[in-house]
């Protein structure tokens, strides 16, 4: 199993995720970011999911899990870079990801966690 | 035809980016790719999680009207589905998932045929044509 690193930029973490997805490094990615937040005190997380190809109801539900399990570090969880494809066939399948916040790249995703955006 | 074991996690990603490249060879757009890779995605889970692994058939199809697409097939021998008209509807899970694995998984793709008995295994076979 492939592990995801987690960078800690300022008072964010970033997570660029660049391996195709099992469920065990999504599971895994959950609980070392839960880590993170505590050994850190970080108050944003950033997602970058650029480079994946396809987001399925497990997945999506463990990102959405990571957003909720943030906010009860105080910390606010935005997902970067989603493809159109993706977002097209996550809608399809029914799956809304409430709780995570969005933004077009990693970018703005900064620019929304320091309040600017 | 391609066939793959669905044994593992690593299984799993090797079936999605099989499904993949045989999709693109059927002509399909990215997003319809994304589609049935998505699909197989959760069907290659299920056979993983609820049949104890099994196999899965890929390969390319054409229609009676000349239409290439693709044709995944995922068969298990695990415990089987009791009420298949439950299992495909949304929001019903027999774990703890959000219960959209299945049905789901259904409107990804064109064609959807799932059998299945208690005690004899499961078999989904789904196709996506090229538009």
């Amino acid at each position: 199993m492939e592990r995801v690193p987690i960078l800690k930029i300022g008072t964010t973490l970033f997570v660029s995720i660049q391996i195709d997805l099992q469920d065990e490094s999504v599971v895994r990615l959950q609980e070392d970011l839960a880590d993170e937040l505590v050994a850190t005190g970080a108050r944003g997380v950033i997602i970058d999911i650029t480079a994946v190809e396809i987001v399925d109801s497990f997945i999506g539900r463990m990102l959405a899990m990571i957003g909720s399990i943030s906010r009860l570090f105080d910390a606010e969880t935005v997902l970067v870079g989603m493809r159109p494809a993706v977002a097209i066939t996550l809608t399809e399948l029914g799956l809304s990801l409430r709780g995570v916040r969005t933004a077009l790249n990693a970018e703005k995703g900064f620019e929304l966690l320091n309040g600017s955006a | 035809m391609d066939e793959l074991p669905i044994r593992s996690g690593d299984d799993v990603v090797r079936v999605r980016q099989q499904v993949r490249v045989v999709a693109a060879k059927g002509g399909l757009s990215l997003v319809d790719q994304t589609k049935v890779v998505t699909a197989a995605s959760e069907l290659a889970r299920n056979a993983l999680v609820h049949g104890g692994g099994g196999t899965a058939t890929i390969e390319v199809v054409t229609s009676a009207q000349g239409r290439s697409g693709i044709k995944v097939g995922f068969a298990d021998e695990g415990p089987g589905i009791a009420d298949v008209d439950l299992a495909l509807t949304d929001g019903w899970s027999s774990g703890d998932g959000l219960g959209l694995g299945l049905s789901g998984a259904r409107r990804l793709v064109d064609e959807f045929e799932l059998t299945s008995k208690p005690g004899s295994g499961t078999s989904v076979v789904v196709v996506k044509w090229s538009r």
